[in-house]
């Protein structure tokens, strides 16, 4: 007789094995996410928004174990907070940078999540920086989790420097359906976020609205 | 520590030995990593060869385009900087070799003999998908003993240009455009965005040559030169384009 074993799911880690990408054009930054969370095969959330604020110009994206890069973008949420009131007015991207980069360095050994942390501030504009195992990197475009490893040569190939706000919107949702196509880790719908002088905006794709490609 | 793809397609995401894993949790190292075992004998020499590698085999109307990279390793030492992993099977019929180096020359061996044979007895040119078959029947049945990943690819009479996938476990598929190796997983996206089907002879060299160059850039276990072959009813075309001269994309 077969006995009924517990689901897989409720033993395994809870990741979000996903796609992040971030993108700075001149006068400020896209991000982007899928939104699948999965605990071993299963889909445990699949509808979560990955790009989590951590200030109102200040956004990051959320990669590897779910509960680590949730705690880590909360923690970094009110240290921002508090330096903000000290300084008096908006943090650095920079800052907001090198605090989930503190983080993550100090406890590698034990956190396994990979943050792009994206905003604008007065000083520089938009800035990207990637942030994985304490590292900490400033670069034109990021990308990251397991999708990411299906579009380097996508976005090696599409990149060009001074694309403009609607062309970095198109290069991220194109690149987040390729990877989400490809990674069975990754899936959902595509989550993205534009952030520049004036405010950001948040803005959902449905999977049936992404673009699709030959063999769809 | 082997520098090569291993994928179980079991249609679930391809898992990578070594240091890199389907989710990035690699460490970024600057410069050499220092291994705690004997540092006096390097580590090359206790590792197996193997075609660590990038592939690709596009299908036109009229014929087939396949490409490979030109690096072999043995642990981080490259063995071979301008290897040819476009193996000659048939007059018309081709193979790109991914995985164990000595696997690939020895399946590629075994299939070329039976291949030759079989065509004799036929006393016509073989199929592309006859060769494919044969390719599969090995890598099933030793399945547990090989690392192969191969990309057979050809023309014949019956059905033109054909590309036929056999991956690690021996699996059989025709695709339209294909990838294999290591250095595979950079480019699914950039082939699945590139790819249209109808594309003509140059736009498909066009095609791999930038694809095997943008997977040559990610992957360590790629690179040197691209070799491109094309298989038509007139006959096999080889062409080598050299580092100088691979294309270029802004973020170099």
């Amino acid at each position: 007789m077969l006995e009924e074993a517990a689901p897989e799911w409720l033993s395994e880690e809870v990741k979000t094995g996903t796609t992040i990408i971030g993108i700075e054009y001149d006068g400020g930054v896209v991000l982007g996410s899928d939104s699948r969370v999965s605990a071993g095969e299963t889909v445990v959330n699949r509808v979560m928004n990955k790009l989590s604020p951590l200030h109102d110009k200040i956004y990051c994206a959320l990669s590897g174990s779910a509960a680590d890069a949730q705690t880590m973008a909360e923690i970094v949420n009110y240290q921002l907070d508090v330096h903000s009131i000290e300084i008096g007015e908006d943090p650095q991207v920079r800052s907001a940078a090198t605090l989930v980069r503190n983080i993550s360095y100090k406890y590698r050994e034990e956190l396994s999540a990979h943050l792009i942390v994206a905003g604008w501030d007065r000083r520089n504009g938009g800035q990207v920086f990637a942030t994985m195992k304490g590292l900490l990197t400033r670069q034109p475009f990021a990308v990251g989790g397991s999708g990411s490893s299906y579009v380097y040569g996508f976005v090696d190939a599409e990149y060009r420097r001074g694309m403009s706000k609607q062309e970095c919107q198109q290069f991220v949702v194109n690149t987040l359906s390729l990877a989400m196509n490809r990674d069975g880790s990754s899936g959902g719908v595509a989550y993205i976020v534009t952030i520049d002088e004036h405010g950001t905006e948040e803005k959902v794709i449905l999977g049936n609205q992404l673009p699709t490609f030959f063999d769809q | 520590m082997l520098g090569f793809m291993r994928g179980q397609p079991l249609l679930s995401t391809v898992i990578h030995r070594e240091k890199m894993a389907a989710a990035p949790v690699m460490m970024p190292y600057f410069g050499q990593q220092i291994s705690s075992k004997s540092d006096l004998v390097p580590d090359w020499t206790r590792q197996e060869v193997s075609t660590g590698t990038t592939i690709m085999a596009v299908e036109y109307d009229g014929g087939v385009v396949i490409g490979a990279d030109s690096r072999t390793t043995t642990g981080a030492y490259i063995a071979n900087r301008v290897t040819d992993k476009l193996t000659r099977i048939h007059n018309k019929i081709y193979c790109c070799r991914s995985g164990s180096a000595a696997d690939t020359q020895a399946i590629a061996e075994i299939v070329a003999y039976q291949l030759g044979f079989h065509s004799i007895e036929l006393d016509e040119p073989p199929l592309v998908e006859t060769a494919a078959n044969l390719f599969r029947a090995s890598c099933y049945r030793y399945r547990e003993e090989l690392t192969a990943g191969i990309l057979v690819a050809g023309w014949d009479k019956r059905k033109g240009g054909q590309v036929y996938s056999v991956p690690i476990g021996g699996m059989l598929v025709r695709q339209p455009v294909s990838v294999g190796g290591s250095g595979s997983t950079y480019i699914y996206g950039f082939m699945d965005a590139n790819y249209k089907p109808g594309m003509n002879k140059e736009q498909c060299m066009e095609l791999t040559a930038a694809a095997l160059s943008l997977a040559m850039e990610r992957d360590g276990s790629s690179g040197g030169v691209v070799r491109l072959a094309s298989i038509s009813e007139e006959g096999v075309e080889r062409r080598v384009i050299l580092g100088n001269q691979l294309p270029k994309f802004s973020t170099h």
